[in-house]
């Protein structure tokens, strides 16, 4: 009889199961098969075999390995430590065939062989192996020019989608941003000292492909300051049917510009009499919907960089928040020293201030957005204002009556 | 008065040790511990003090929940 008769039932369904990856991975590993067999056992106890660990690392490293033991290693010696080993990813995820095949190499010398490209947080996420392989299977990825990602309390692996490599949405290098903050915070990646994780998250504009607003605690997403371009031409192609909604990647054959588009824009602010189009920008909240379905007739302006929010993160109590925005436009440009000085200055405020576990988010909201700004040293302007005239309070300060004195003005014109 | 570098890796091994097996210290504890007692302590030094700490083996990073630093120590959830 199988070892596993209730995984062998996944493998009937319709879809390809993983089942059958996994099974061919167990022809050659000991803890491919044992990783089938536990699972086999828990679907039939209805637990978790699983055990954390929490001190296996490599030297000098306090992020990159996360530790993971069977409860059950006397029947499952395969799995008594299965270890993950978390490989900092390329940006946007480029990979030449040769790297892979050298990647796929190590870890079948060290580890399982089981891969998972990529997990959540961007980084490679190789599964499975023993305390004993770690140091040399670290050994063998940095030779090849690899390094661990992050984990733990940590500065985690920054990510971005593949912005100017393939996208013309993208209002910002995306991949050279995620790649010159990864190498300006090595040492936080590597070496936890902050209250909790901390995620960067790069889009090249507000399709946010990496969903960098959901999950990350600094989101960057791509934005145009000017007005959006307006090929009317190209307007008249599509409402013709001449060219494609969505490049062709829609399922309608032909878009009709005033119901598909315009009465779709979330704030109203275009308009198409059957000939012209036009948009009133300023009322534009950049939410892409037109550009996406017409990209040929609509472009982004000229005048780009990106917009910072701050927050994002899934704690079971409460629910999932979403990133707030801090700063409505950035320059993004080499050497991004505003971003980094900015990044290195909420670390500060958060390492101060932030409680065992409390993500930068979460102290945001304990200590007010007042707070954070002060500290940081941002100005709080108005598109911060997450529900207008909610709070009838204003609280005066000292300052406040000195900067009134000096001349202040609250609307800036 | 600040420490030299010697004395800070010293003193912080002290705390962690003294922590050891009573409370978990994160690396902003060391610093803030630090800080306490040496109030014009560079910071970059402490941290630079933890990871000689650590790159040295005497104290390693742990994770329960959240990243520690403290002395090493068998790993619980290891069999032995
Ligand atoms: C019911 C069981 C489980 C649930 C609901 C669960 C849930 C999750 C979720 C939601 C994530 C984040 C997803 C991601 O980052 O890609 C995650 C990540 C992870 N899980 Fe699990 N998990 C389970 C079982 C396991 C088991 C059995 C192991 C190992 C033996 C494991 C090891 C990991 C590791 C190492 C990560 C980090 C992956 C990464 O770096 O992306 N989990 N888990
Ligand atoms: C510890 C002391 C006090 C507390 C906790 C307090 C609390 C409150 C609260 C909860 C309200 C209702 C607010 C609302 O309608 O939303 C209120 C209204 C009011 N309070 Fe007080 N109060 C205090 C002292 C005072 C004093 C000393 C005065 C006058 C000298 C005062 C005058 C008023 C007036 C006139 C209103 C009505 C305001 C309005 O309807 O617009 N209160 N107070
Ligand atoms: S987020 Fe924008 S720029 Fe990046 S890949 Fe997606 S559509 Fe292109
Ligand atoms: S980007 Fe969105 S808000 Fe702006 S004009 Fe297009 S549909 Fe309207």
């Amino acid at each position: 009889m199988s070892d596993t008769p209730l995984l062998d039932k996944l493998e009937t369904g319709p879809w390809p199961s993983f089942v059958k990856d996994l099974k061919r991975a167990a022809a050659r590993k000991p803890a491919a098969k044992d990783l089938l067999r536990q699972l086999d056992r828990s679907y039939k106890d209805k637990i978790t075999h699983w055990k954390h660990g929490g001190i296996v690392g490599v030297l000098g490293y306090g992020s990159g390995i996360i530790g993971r033991y069977s409860d059950l290693p006397d029947e499952f010696p395969g799995v008594e430590h299965f270890h993950t080993v978390r490989v900092n990813q390329p940006s946007g995820w480029f990979y030449t065939t040769k790297a892979l095949r050298d990647l796929c190499d190590i870890w079948d010398r060290h580890g399982s062989s089981i891969l998972n490209v990529h997990g959540s947080t961007g980084d490679m996420v190789f599964l499975g192996t023993t305390t004993d392989e770690l140091e040399p299977c670290f050994a063998e990825l940095t030779a090849k020019g690899w390094d661990l990602g992050g984990s733990g309390s940590a500065m985690r692996t920054p990510s971005c989608c593949l912005g100017k490599a393939r996208c013309e949405y993208a209002c910002y290098d995306t991949m050279d941003l995620c790649y010159q903050l990864t190498q300006e915070f090595q040492f936080d990646m590597h070496r936890p000292s902050f209250p909790y994780k901390y995620k960067i998250k790069c889009s090249g504009c507000p399709n946010d492909c990496v969903a960098s607003v959901a999950r990350a605690d600094l989101s960057v997403i791509g934005v145009w300051k000017d007005d959006i371009r307006i090929d009317q031409a190209a307007v008249k192609a599509y409402a013709g049917g001449e060219l494609k909604p969505r490049g062709g990647g829609s399922p309608y054959a032909k878009l009709d510009v005033k119901a598909d588009v315009t009465d779709l824009c979330p704030t109203a602010c275009m308009k198409y009499d059957g000939g012209k189009l036009t948009i009133d920008n300023k009322n534009c909240n950049h939410c892409m919907h037109c550009i996406s379905l017409m990209p040929q007739a609509l472009r982004i302006g000229t005048e780009t960089g990106a917009t910072l929010l701050q927050g994002s993160h899934a704690p079971i109590l409460e629910g999932a928040q979403m990133s707030w925005v801090i700063v409505p436009f950035m320059p993004m440009e080499a050497p991004y020293d505003e971003i980094k000085e900015l990044i290195a200055a909420i670390h500060e405020w958060w390492s101060e201030n932030g409680k065992n576990r409390e993500r930068v988010g979460e102290l945001m909201l304990r200590l007010g957005m007042r707070s954070f700004f002060k500290a940081v040293g941002l100005e709080p302007p108005a598109q911060t204002v997450r529900t207008p005239r909610a709070n009838p309070f204003f609280f005066w300060h000292a300052e406040d009556f000195e900067a009134e004195a000096a001349g202040r003005k609250y609307i800036k014109l | 008065m600040a420490l030299s570098k010697e004395e800070l890796v010293e003193f912080i091994y002290q705390l962690v040790l003294k922590a050891q097996g009573k409370k978990q210290l994160k690396a902003m504890d060391l610093q803030k511990a630090v800080l306490k007692e040496h109030p014009d302590q560079d910071k970059t030094m402490v941290k630079f003090a933890i990871k000689e700490l650590i790159d040295t083996g005497r104290c390693v990073y742990t994770y329960f929940g959240g990243s520690f630093v403290e002395i090493p120590h068998e790993e619980g959830a290891a069999k032995h």
